[in-house]
């Protein structure tokens, strides 16, 4: 019988030949990623569970971005917990302003397909991009792999998400992932693993994946996992003659006879924009049927849509257009070389020319903390991947979450928009 | 077999952790600084509320969002026994397990009791209320283990030989 997509990554790293969904294993942890709010909690943790050393110091990234730059005056009291955690343990991969975690995880190298990876935040599922298995745990298990290297975990079952097709040209990787968000629902895909097969992924950018894998915790799964390809490899960094040689890369895709949980299969050419309404993920409705609503605000960026082609898509739309004259539109790269790349591309002039507000990169509003937060009443659009109650503001701020072109569309215009 | 009654606060599907822990309140110094703003975008007075000994009744989907872990320690901290619920969020599950917070699946207990209403718990066993029982099916054994040591960081300093 054959396996799944993350059935061949957990038996390769334990060393077996196969696994099994349901058996519970201790994995050997390639990576972990520890953020700025979490990191006093993973020190505490860390000394009073009795270790004095890092299993491998270097296997550890420590990124500031949720408080990046800090906001309130408690915010720096983090950073220098971090920087003595760093010091003291010999920690080397700390980014202090740099940008958003998940972006930097893979932008950065730091993981590789087949790799397994761990974070103290739940959208670590993002390297599944990349066919690496990530997931979020929280800051004790996260002190008790800093000291023995290893976690358990149980083998998941897999749900096959089958797309094949060319997707209309309004129609982005926001789209198809919060459609499936919205037939799954916030709990279909419990303690599972999603595997995205067919030839409109095949046809995605890794940055188009990216933001797919990135949202796949909001079904509850525990990863969302694409096939590593050719443009995984030049991503990565990986040499294309390495690539090809490698046969477990090559053969890192579910096989024609595993088992899958269940399977939903799509024609590219019927996804349409959509948004999740208020106040829940898999809220999902057409663009089309809630046009017109008009919104306060809008915002571009965060580790799900601050990436280069997300600004480009907006650029191209804002190119010669203003911003509505009461909408504040935010732009937010995911990382400094995004940002850098926006500059030199002409994309961040478009965009400021057009009326947009760019900021650093950061978590800042996505996660409510600063920089755009909303009040009672008020209606933003967003590009990001939460419209929890009180996500972004007060708790009666209404989040529309949607597609990089529907939000532009709905800057110019003033009112939700459908992209054309 | 360990059995205790506490007085039931009813929760519906989906309590995402951006409701039991709001973010702007995450970079506070202490656990128990944070208590107060538990439940706050969905019940702003709840977290004054809860005495020591209750427990929390929810539907599906309980702690879904963010892996943070002030969600079920403030839980903890604010005297909660145990949570029942439809179900639970993955990493949710994995914290309140690591912090020795007691989580109990149960998918038709809250579609009976009522908030106010005490219930009994036979750890490991069954839940009562009124005259109905309710079964509890049993963690895996590396779990159970953890909570018998206390949580994570006990499992841990007795690998490290410090306990």
């Amino acid at each position: 019988m054959g396996q799944t997509l993350i059935e061949k990554i957990i038996a390769r790293n334990i060393g077996r030949e196969k696994v099994t969904p349901g058996e519970i294993v201790t994995v050997n942890v390639d990576r972990v990623m520890v953020h700025d709010i979490f990191i006093p909690f993973v020190a505490d943790k860390f000394e009073e569970m009795g270790f004095s050393k890092i299993w491998d110091p270097d296997k550890m990234v420590l990124i500031y971005d949720h408080l990046v730059p800090a906001s309130q005056l408690d915010d720096a009291r983090h950073f220098a917990t971090g920087d003595a955690f760093a010091a003291k343990y010999g920690v080397r991969n700390v980014h202090r302003s740099d940008g958003i975690c998940h972006q930097l995880m893979t932008e950065a190298g730091y993981v590789k397909p087949g790799d397994i990876a761990f974070g103290t935040d739940s959208h670590t599922v993002t390297y599944g991009c990349v066919g690496a298995f990530s997931t979020g745990i929280g800051y004790t298990e996260m002190a008790g792999i800093l000291g023995t290297g290893k976690l358990w975990i149980r083998v998941p079952e897999t749900i096959k998400v089958q797309v094949d097709g060319t997707l209309p040209p309004n129609v982005t990787s926001k789209d198809v992932i919060l459609q499936i968000l919205g037939d799954l629902r916030a709990d279909g895909a419990t303690y599972k693993s999603l595997e995205f097969a067919g030839s409109t992924f095949d046809a995605m950018t890794v940055a188009s994946r990216m933001t797919m894998a990135n949202m796949t915790v909001e079904c509850g799964a525990k990863c969302g996992l694409f096939s590593p390809d050719e443009k995984t490899a030049e991503y990565c960094g990986i040499a294309p003659a390495d690539f090809k040689n490698d046969t477990f890369l090559q053969n890192l895709k579910g096989d024609p006879d595993a088992v899958y949980d269940r399977v939903l299969t799509y024609r590219a050419e019927d996804f349409v924009p959509v948004a999740a309404c208020p106040s829940q993920v898999d809220n999902i409705h057409p663009v089309s049927e809630i046009a017109g609503k008009a919104v306060d605000q809008v915002f571009l960026g965060s580790c799900t849509n601050g990436r280069l082609e997300d600004l480009a898509a907006a650029a191209e739309i804002l190119k010669g257009r203003k911003v509505a004259p009461f909408v504040k539109f935010i732009v937010t790269p995911a990382s400094r070389k995004i940002y850098r790349e926006a500059l030199e591309a002409g994309i961040l002039e478009t965009l400021a020319e057009a009326g947009a507000m760019i900021t650093h990169p950061g978590c800042g509003l996505c996660c409510g903390r600063a920089g755009g937060i909303l009040t009672d009443n008020e209606v933003v659009v967003a590009t990001n991947n939460r419209n929890f109650l009180g996500r972004m503001g007060t708790s009666k701020v209404q989040i529309y979450l949607a597609s990089p072109k529907t939000a532009a569309w709905t800057a110019v215009e003033g009112k939700i928009t459908v992209p054309v | 077999m360990e059995q205790f009654t506490g007085k039931v606060w009813l929760l519906g599907d989906d309590i995402d952790t951006d409701i039991i822990m709001p973010t702007e309140y995450l970079a506070l110094k202490t656990i128990n600084d944070m208590c107060p703003y538990a439940f706050s975008p969905l019940r702003p007075e709840l977290a004054a509320q809860i005495r020591e000994g209750d427990i929390i009744v929810a539907g599906k989907n309980f702690g879904c969002g963010s892996s943070r872990e002030q969600a079920p320690e403030v839980i903890k901290a604010l005297g909660i026994r145990c949570v029942i619920a439809a179900s639970y969020a993955r990493i949710f599950f994995r914290n309140a397990i690591n912090n020795g917070l007691l989580l109990i699946e149960n998918a038709d207990l809250v579609k009976d009791v009522q908030e106010g209403e005490e219930i009994t718990v036979r750890a490991g066993d069954s839940i009562r209320y009124k005259d109905k029982t309710y079964p509890i099916s049993p963690l895996p054994q590396n779990l159970l283990d953890i909570l018998e040591a206390g949580g994570l960081v006990r499992a841990m300093q007795r690998l490290n030989g410090k306990v």
